[in-house]
Order: structure tokens, then sequence, then C-alpha cells
């Protein structure tokens, strides 16, 4: 396998007031929806979906996009009504969906369905991401009961798997779901199922789930790669432990980039958008991040995400942006610094796949592009190759059919006939 | 007290703390939990046979069976009754706190003929819009105890249990500790308290006694009183200068005022 980069937007609410820290507890939960403006909405739901087409047409691998609620720097409580967006205007990219929170649906086949709906019609693009879901939005916006949600979640995945693989309906007698009919049509083009991926935070039981089914562990934080290091390394230990290959393939992870034409010009023009994401966007309550029940004892006692959590959220609101550098929360600089910092984060998480995050806070659209443009064009063909020895390993990136359609391109006039 | 241990007809084990003689009265604890010297139990121990059963997810780690067993309002009200089968009690008066009143009055609807007498003390269960709850499962630390007691600085000796947490491993104690009980309680009261008790109380045609701490600012006065409402036979009884936690607050006056009902 080559590297996969897939472009992802978290998409934030770019005009959170100066005074956001001061004036509110939380930017997610609790945000007052006041703060939300419809009619500016409508340009930033544009702008970022402009942005994941042009990622496609700058040779990117995947478009990335995940699920939030309630929340100033994620507008997409539905991911999938971007997703289809994408499926229809572009043909060749992965669509990332990572991902749907299975425990949220009721009844869970909705995401079978809807997953199937964007693969097919995409063309077998899909690549579909299942997480148990933040505490945030699962437990908080979404009222699930913390100590059943991990019981819940694993329902929603056997009854998705199973309604995707098997060719007849059958009954589902589960604790959370009772279903007499399941019976998913359309079913998805890709076989037996789109690649899964599972985004987590460190939970313990989610790198066994992830190992014992041949998913993608995606480690999705805005803490860097120096600190996920600890985290990872404990995965790729389950991994070992477990006797399967070590694919690189196996894992995944999410980076903040910024490349301009110098490390100055760097700091220069992303600086501010980035201090605007860590010290405004990523201002959450506490109170919202461990309701007691949520994580597992044993992940409680192997502690390793309470000293990540303390470090990170004490750090967030002060970052500088020299801090933001030497932790690796953002790797920036000229094509050449990000080449080689990049290198050193996919060789040392060992990754197949980048979520490479290059529109941060209230980045204007064209920093955005122009960064995105220089990592497409000077730094991303030098990483593809990283791993040679695995050249031929797709088994966690999408298997697009070939002789799919590609929309119509209306032009009046030009009626079909018969 | 003495400490007794007891494995139901589901198989879940658990303690059973027990003191004094004279009627039997089932003790349900609220959201914090038991004390070793339960103070209400011991003043309530002169004139009954208490009988104080530790919930799944409030004893000691190694034996979690009732927490894994019990999901939901329906399991924690029948491990209740057959707590009270396993310890054969004969219709022994109910008292629950907090959460262990969310419990009691569920108990109370499925077999109202098996008690003798209800008692609720600022019990959770019931939602009003006009009063919506704290949320205790999104609260900062520091105000856990301003929610809970009246004497707020009392309250946080007693809550902290005069753990040292700059000694290693403390924290990751109170943690494991903490996820464990609101872990559980959290399966009848996140993320809100209303099982829809509210419905079924007409059964409960039994005399029953609402107490409740003036002061309560988690479960505010209007709860009581929406209690005796709902209640076909309760009165409704007020200690001053106690807040949610008035079993620790005002136990002498509490235990008082619930032997004037029982009698």
């Amino acid at each position: 396998m080559s590297v996969k980069f897939c472009w992802f937007n978290l998409m934030p609410w770019p005009h959170l007031p100066d005074s956001f820290r001061e004036e509110n507890r939380s930017v997610w939960v609790d945000i007052p929806s006041r703060l939300y403006d419809p009619e500016l909405g409508n340009q930033v739901y544009h702008q970022y979906m402009d942005q994941l087409e042009y990622a496609e047409s700058l040779g990117f691998d995947g478009m990335g996009v995940n699920e939030h609620h309630q929340n100033g720097y994620g507008l997409m409580p539905s991911p999938n009504l971007i997703a289809a967006g994408l499926a229809r205007r572009t043909s060749r990219a992965a669509i990332c969906v990572i991902g749907n929170s299975i425990a949220l649906y009721n009844p869970p086949i909705r995401v079978a369905e809807e997953f199937a709906m964007l693969d097919v019609i995409s063309g077998g693009r899909l690549v579909a991401g299942f997480p148990v879901g933040s505490p945030m939005d699962t437990n908080f916006c979404y009222g699930q009961i913390p100590a059943l949600t991990r019981d819940k979640y694993a329902e929603a995945h056997e009854m998705i798997m199973r309604a995707w693989q098997e060719e007849e309906p059958f009954a589902f007698d589960g604790k959370y779901n009772q279903l007499r009919y399941v019976n998913c049509w359309p079913k998805p083009i890709q076989k037996p199922h789109p690649p899964i991926y599972i985004p987590g935070g460190g939970s313990i039981e989610t790198w066994d789930f992830c190992v014992e089914h041949d998913y993608n562990y995606a480690y999705l934080s805005f803490g860097g790669f120096v600190a996920g290091k600890a985290l990872m390394d404990g995965y790729w230990e389950r991994v070992a432990a477990s006797g399967k290959d070590e694919s690189p393939g196996r894992a995944s992870f999410a980076q903040i980039i910024c490349v301009a034409e110098s490390d100055e010009e760097a700091e220069e023009l992303y600086a501010d958008h980035l201090l605007y994401f860590y010290n405004r966007c990523l201002h959450v309550f506490p109170g919202f991040s461990d309701p007691p029940g949520y994580r597992t004892i044993k992940t409680i006692k192997a502690g390793k995400l309470d000293q990540l959590r303390a470090q990170a959220q004490a750090q967030f609101a002060s970052l500088t942006w020299k801090d933001l550098i030497e932790s690796g929360m953002v790797i920036a600089g000229s094509p050449e610094t990000v080449r080689e910092r990049c290198e050193h984060m996919i060789q040392t998480l060992r990754v197949g796949t980048v979520f490479a995050l290059f529109h941060m806070g209230d980045m204007p659209d064209w920093k955005v592009r122009k960064s995105s443009r220089l990592f497409a064009e000077k730094v991303m063909p030098q990483l593809q190759g990283l791993w040679p020895e695995y050249a031929d390993d797709e088994r966690w990136w999408c298997h697009p059919y070939a002789d799919r359609v590609q929309p119509e391109t209306r032009t009046p006039g030009a009626e079909r006939t018969a | 007290m003495k400490r007794r241990e007891l494995t139901t007809r589901r198989g879940i084990s658990l303690e059973v703390l027990e003191a004094g003689e004279g009627a039997p009265l089932l003790y349900l604890h609220g959201i914090a939990g038991l004390l070793d010297d339960e103070p209400l139990i011991e003043a309530l121990a002169r004139r009954y046979r208490v009988h104080a059963p530790v919930w799944p997810g409030y004893g000691p780690e190694s034996d979690d069976s009732g927490e894994v067993e019990l999901e939901d309002m329906q399991d924690f009200a029948l491990h209740g009754w057959d707590i009270a089968e396993g310890l054969g009690l004969e219709r022994p008066h109910l008292l629950g706190h907090s959460m262990g009143g969310m419990i009691a009055a569920e108990m109370a609807c499925l077999a109202p003929q098996q008690i003798d007498k209800l008692v609720l003390v600022a019990a959770a269960g019931l939602w009003l819009d006009d009063h919506p709850i704290p949320d205790l499962f999104a609260i900062s630390p520091f105000k856990v105890a301003e929610t809970l007691f009246h004497d707020a600085q009392a309250g946080e000796a007693l809550l902290g249990g005069g753990a040292d947490f700059s000694q290693d491993g403390a924290l990751t104690d109170f943690m494991v500790g903490n996820a464990r009980r609101l872990g559980m309680a959290g399966k009848i009261l996140f993320p809100i308290p209303n099982r829809r008790v509210d419905r079924r109380l007409y059964r409960v045609s039994g005399d029953a006694l609402v107490l409740w701490g003036r002061q309560d600012q988690w479960l505010v006065p209007a709860y009581a009183e929406q209690w005796q409402a709902l209640l076909p036979a309760a009165q409704l009884a007020w200690i001053d200068d106690a807040a949610h936690m008035l079993p620790y607050e005002a136990p002498a006056e509490a235990a008082e005022a619930i032997a004037k009902f029982l009698g």
C-alpha cells in the first residue's frame, strides 16, 4: 500500500467571539445556539465542502468527515449529508466517514442503510467509521447511559455487520434493539463490507476490538504525535500479542498540517488560526469529558489517558506557536520541514493512513488551499512510499467499482433520446 | 453494626449492614453509598432492626457480579426484593434515601402488600420541568458538596473521606470508586432521573412518609410536594437546616420524624 492521505475537515464555526472562553463554559454540549448564524452558516458549509472537493483534485486519497453534536468546532451532526454531496461531486477519492456513532442510531440499521447508499452512489468509495463516540456527543448530547454505552455499541455493530452480509431477512432479538425483519436494502458494493475504521481515544477495549475484527484503529486527538506515541505503542503491543501481522494499515492518526514556502511564513500565515482552534475551540467543560461509567475500570487503571488529558486540557488555553510545533500537535513549516516531521510521525506511530487537517479554526479559504496544495505537490509524493514491504496490502482502503457511473453534467438542450 | 454476607436467589452477592432490635426496616442507601457508621442507621437502630444492603457498585471491587447483572430500573427493584427475601424479612418497613428512595418507591409499586410502611427521604425518581435537577454527572468536583449539603464545608470533609490525593494511586482509587458508584447509579439516574414511577405510584396505597431537608438544592422542596401529591396516603415532614444529605446532616431529627411516623 501507499501511505494514504485523507483530507479531513472538522468544520468548525469560525465566528466564535473573542470573549468566548470567558463568557462560556464549554464549546460543546451547552454552547448557546445564539452564537450560530444560519446565513453565515450557508457560506461556511459551502466553503468547507468546496475545500473537500478541491482536495480530490489535488490528488489526496480521501476526503474525511466526522460526526459531532452541539459542538462549536464540529458542524456535522450528520456527516452522511456531507458525504452524499461528495459522492455526487467527486469521482475518485475515498469518502471517509469517520464515522457514525452507531450506539446513537435507533435502530442502527439506519447506519447500515445510509452507509450502503453512500457506498453504492459513490461506486464503492466509502471508508466507514464506527466510533463509540465521545462522552460529550454520546452521553450528554444524546442521552445514552454511560455504563451501558459500550454494550449498546457492540450490539449495534453486530446488527450492522450482519445486515450487510446476510442474504436473507433475519430477526434480531437484541437488548437495545428488537427487529423482526432486518433486511438491508441497498447493500454496499464493497464485499464483504467497506473498510472499517474505529476512531478511539485510548480505551483498551477498543484496541482489542480492532485487532479481533481486523479494523483500522484511528487515533484522533489534537494532542500531537509526540504524546500520541505512548498510546499507539499500547495498540501495537496488543496487535503483536494477537499474533496477527503488523501491517501499518491497521492504524491511522489525525495530524494538523500547515505548509508554507518557509518555516517563518508558516508561522506568519497560520499561527493565529491554530491558536483560535486550541485556545477557543477546545474549550470543553471538564465535567462533560468523563461521566462515571463511560470508561471501563480497566482503562481508568491503565491511566494513560488521564495523564494525556490532564496535560492537554491544562495546556490548551495558553499554548503558543512554539508549543504547538515542539509538541508535534501541529506539523508546520516549509515543504522540507513538513516532510521530515511527517515521515517521523508516520514511522514512529506506524500508521498507514493519515487524516490530515489543513483547515483549522478560522483559517480563510485561500490559506487552506495554499497549504493543501503545497502539501499535495511537494510533500505527499515523498511520503507515499514509506512502507515498501507492504506495497500490495490494500486491506484497509476502499476498492471502487471500476465501471462506476459518473453523475450527468446538466446541459439544457442535450436531452437524451431513446 | 454488623456486616453480613448474602447471596440473592439471582446469584448476586453483597454485604448487608445490620443493627438494632425491633420491627424490621430495610434501608436503601443514597447515591453516595454507606458509611461504616452510618449515623441515621445508628439512630434508627435504637428502635428497629435495620438491614442496610450495599448496592452493587458500592461494595468491594473484587465482587462486581451485580454491577454487570443489574441494567435497568426493573432489575434494581427486583434486586431490592431479592435482598428482602434473602434476609427473610416479613413485611418490613422500607426506607430509601436519594437513589435508594427511587428504588424503594419502585419496589413499593411492584409489591405494595409486602411492605409495612414506606419512607422516602429526599427521593430521586421524579422530574418537574419547572425545577430542572442539577446534573450530578457533569458537575465540577468542587461543586458537589455545595449542591448536596447545607453545610458545604462539612460535606466536603465527609465526601473526601480523608483521602490524601497526593499519595500515589489515591486519585486512581478514587476515580475507580467514583466510576463504579456513579456508573451504576447512572443506569437509573442518567440523563434524567425519571423512569416514570409517577405512573405506578397509584398502587402504593399504604402509609408513606416523605421526609425532606428544607435546603435541598439538588431535589428542591417542590419534589417533596410532588411525591406527596402522587402517593395515595403520604404525609410530608421537613427537616430544617438540612439539604439533600439530611441523613448525615440531621440524623437525630430525621430518626425522630421517622419513628414518629412508623410508631
